[in-house]
């Protein structure tokens, strides 16, 4: 018994029209990283925020050390030594690091000690060579740092089972391998992590087993020397996944985007486009690589009329579309998946319905006169859904309620039925599980061969060299070098993405 | 400047201070109970109850105190009311708080009748704090009041540090912005509500109570006239601050006491514009207030006026 640190058993938890847990049975070694693998809705984070205390199940029992223990809120999982890094931070961002770390403890005196807690964090943050500052406050810190504090926050607490939910979907890669050392310096001191993530490789990389669960159940724990990304991946999905796309030959036609010169600062009134200039053409998916905040989030801003350029223009099919409104931008032929679906993409809390015609409610046969046709409505909507095979509780939920990838779905069929002449996707897969990768991936190839013009703009390499025709590389706003996709290789584009220029990328290559 | 308009400002001055408190207590209150993320539009109610309770107990018992205390444990009773609607069943915020208001000033004009007129057969006395009373100025404006002026001063002075230095006001900042974060870390979202939005009724009662005790010592229907939408308006005013909540409060509580002593000295005013003045400084100070919080980048607490439910996604 005293094998395992954790054990769950026969774990069912409903929510209002989905068995989202159904009688998980779940083992966590002491000392191990135990990887829980699934697609978008499987139950992943549901059962984490069961051990963790937020949801209480329906069914089920949790064990720690072999005894029985009682979880009815955070608070109480904090007694039990779990703590967890929640898929969205779990941090208020006007308050001070130090005010977080000590956020929610009983043991601290009623007039906070700051000089001894501030000592503590700069003990563990040393420990971790972490450079976190006590009195800064939250929304100063990048993302990067903004995780380090949620795991001096567990640590602070002595957790000894750390759970990890998707902590690498929001880091670049150079930080992912930095989070990767500290879980490794953890587990070397005895802390025993569940980890989840949907990226494959990171999961062979870091884990010592794996337990993969489909729609509520768990299909099976494996040892992470006897499986494979393939194997994996058909357990998640139930189907053989392709890890190759087929494509057709490149046919590229006239050009449809055209970006001169233009210029725009970001909401702090720091200047993050400079002078950036670039074409993409009908019938082909033009990448755009770049590392997170140079200037990736504005440009399509600009672009589709949600933030103004200074300086320079847009052209769309040659017409002149800069600084319009957004309205007349879309109806000119632009569409857009933005980074954020549930900030720009979608409404939260509006059903499906509402949210499919938000591009034809102003149209015929949708819109009539003043009203909404909600039966055409409906219709229209019955048929995304089938067309795009998208998964909804109810077509009058809230999509709130839907799953990433379905969201994804449903914001990608809704802009692309438009038949515009130009796509712009933004990160289009970030927190989407493999099925839901491919297959976004794979309607982005199908626009391309249909004669649309895509600009993707995506922090994920892998996702650019995939699909893309041509690769453009930006750096502090600005383009330090465009290659066909065929020339171009991780290294070069990690060179231009770091600020050398093409010349001197192309020395060193 | 000659002794005469000396005395006549200070006299003036120090009315400020006392309309102020009938404002700082109800502002401190909403301050805190906005902070733990309920907006509680009900303040003029739960004055007005405090108001009638601390007039009625003190004109039975003849002690002030007691009467204060009444006419406080009214306010927080009155705002339990709201807490529960608002928190337990997760009721929409503006119209319970509006229904409180309309409750509060019902239910005074009907129970209120029998006590119209009557004047409160004793009231808090002056008594001058040693040594402060003397400083020049300040000193008998702020250092020559009643013992409940200077309990406001001491509640204002003691909140801001709870707010700011204890663990307490972490986890009170906590929940009003970002009430899923405090409660995945072990703070007890609705506890903390619950407390906040009940103390911040007791200090609305306070308000009222310290308007029918000490300010203006007998029963008027709707004697609150509005003060409670002041209050309201303060607390952006002093962008979710006791302290800067004291300032807002006498500056709004010397505007009252100017109008007063106008009337005093001759200079009739408009009965329908004395009248409408309460509306009209609330709207200014809104104005005023937006203008200020805008320039410093502060915003209300993120969670003000949204119901917290666990399990929801
Ligand atoms: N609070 C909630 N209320 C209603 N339904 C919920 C709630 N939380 C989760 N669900 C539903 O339960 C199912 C499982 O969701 P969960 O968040 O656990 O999935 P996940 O495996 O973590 O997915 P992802 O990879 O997208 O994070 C989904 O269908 C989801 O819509
Ligand atoms: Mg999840």
């Amino acid at each position: 018994m005293a094998e395992y640190i954790l054990q769950a058993r026969n774990i069912t938890k409903k929510f209002p029209g989905v068995l989202a847990n159904d009688h998980i049975n779940f083992d966590l070694k002491k000392g191990e990283i135990h990887t829980i693998l699934g697609e978008n809705g499987a139950g992943k984070s549901t059962l984490m925020n069961i051990l963790d205390g937020i949801y209480y199940p329906n069914e089920g029992e949790i064990y720690i050390n072999g005894k029985k223990a009682n979880i009815r809120s955070p608070f109480d999982s904090m007694r039990y030594g779990i703590g967890m890094i929640h898929q969205h931070f779990m941090l208020v961002d006007t308050l001070t690091v130090l005010e977080n770390v000590i956020l929610g403890l009983k043991d601290q005196s009623f007039f906070i000690n700051k000089k001894q807690i501030a000592d503590k964090i700069i003990e563990i943050s040393d420990k971790y060579k972490f450079d976190l500052k006590p009195f800064a406050k939250i929304w100063q810190l990048s993302v990067g740092e903004q995780q380090r504090v949620e795991i001096v926050k567990m640590l602070f607490r002595g957790a000894d089972i750390l759970i990890l939910d998707e902590p690498t979907a929001v880091l670049t890669p150079q930080e992912s391998e930095a989070l990767f050392e500290i879980l490794k310096k953890m587990k070397s001191e005895g802390k025993s992590i569940i980890f989840i993530s949907h990226k494959l490789n990171e999961v062979m990389e870091i884990s010592d087993r794996i337990t993969v669960l489909r729609k509520g159940k768990v299909i099976g724990t494996v040892n992470k020397e006897e499986t494979n990304p393939v194997e994996l991946a058909k357990m998640m999905v139930g189907r053989e996944v392709l890890f190759r796309l087929q494509r057709k030959p490149l046919e590229r036609g006239e050009e449809v985007l055209k970006v001169e010169n233009v210029e725009a600062y970001n909401d702090r009134g720091i200047k993050v486009l400079n002078k950036i200039g670039f074409t993409v053409h009908k019938g082909e998916i033009f990448g755009l690589a770049g590392v997170a905040g140079n200037g990736q989030k504005e440009l399509a801003q600009v672009i589709t009329g949600l933030r103004k350029a200074t300086s320079g223009k847009v052209f769309l099919l040659g017409k002149d579309i800069t600084n319009q409104h957004p309205l007349v931008i879309a109806n000119s032929g632009t569409n857009y998946i933005p980074p954020d679906r549930l900030k720009v993409g979608l409404i939260p809390n509006l059903s499906s319905i509402d949210n499919a015609i938000l591009r034809r409610y102003r149209k015929n046969p949708i819109g009539s006169g003043i009203l909404v046709n909600y039966k055409k409505a409906r219709e229209y909507t019955e048929s995304l859904i089938e067309k795009f095979n998208i998964m909804v509780p109810r077509i009058d939920a809230p999509v709130k309620l839907l799953s990433g990838g379905n969201m994804q779905k449903l914001l990608l069929a809704r802009e692309i039925s438009e038949n515009p002449a130009l796509l712009i996707a933004v990160h289009p897969t970030r927190g989407l599980d493999i099925g839901a990768t491919e297959f976004i991936r794979k309607k982005l190839l199908e626009v391309r061969d249909s004669g649309m013009a895509v600009l993707l703009i995506s922090e994920d390499l892998d996702e650019i060299l995939m699909i893309s025709d041509r690769i453009g590389v930006i750096y502090e706003g600005r383009i330090t070098g465009i290659m066909d996709a065929k020339d171009a290789d991780v290294h070069k584009i990690g060179l231009l993405m770091a600020g050398s220029t093409e010349e001197e990328s192309a020395t060193v290559h | 400047m000659s002794g005469a308009h000396h005395i006549v400002l200070i006299v003036l001055f120090s009315a400020a201070v006392q309309s102020g408190t009938t404002l700082l207590y109800p502002t401190i209150g909403e301050i805190f109970a906005e902070r733990s993320g309920i907006l509680n539009l009900g303040v003029e109610g739960m004055m007005i109850m405090g108001a009638f309770f601390g007039f009625v107990v003190t004109y039975i018992t003849r002690n002030p105190y007691i009467g204060f205390l009444a006419g406080v444990l009214a306010g927080g009773a009155a705002a339990l009311i709201h807490a529960f609607v608002s928190i337990t069943l997760r009721g929409n915020q503006v119209v319970s708080g509006l229904a409180l208001t309309i409750f509060g000033l019902g239910f005074t004009n009907f129970y209120g009748q029998r006590w119209i007129n009557l004047r409160s057969p004793v009231t808090v006395s002056q008594m001058s704090v040693p040594l402060l009373s003397k400083i020049p100025y300040i000193g008998p404006i702020f250092f020559k009041q009643d013992a409940l002026v200077y309990t406001s001063y001491i509640v204002a002075i003691v909140m801001w540090f709870i707010l700011y230095k204890t663990k307490v006001g972490v986890h009170l900042r906590a929940t009003g912005q970002n009430a899923r974060a405090a409660d995945a870390m072990g703070v007890n979202v609705y506890a903390t509500r619950y407390w906040w939005t009940f103390f911040g009724g007791l200090l609305a009662g306070a308000g009222g109570a310290y308007l029918t005790i000490a300010y203006a010592p007998f029963w008027l229907d709707g004697m609150t006239a509005g003060r409670g939408w002041i209050a309201i308006a303060l607390v952006i005013f002093a962008m979710w601050d006791p302290l800067n909540a004291m300032v807002g409060a006498y500056l709004f509580g010397g505007i009252d006491a100017l109008q007063l002593q106008l009337q005093a000295v001759g200079v009739t005013i408009p009965s329908s514009l004395l009248n409408m003045l309460p509306y009209l400084l609330t709207l200014i100070v809104i104005i005023i207030a937006t203008l200020i919080v805008r320039v410093k980048h502060i915003s209300a607490p993120k969670e003000l006026g949204i119901p917290y439910n666990r399990e929801e996604k």
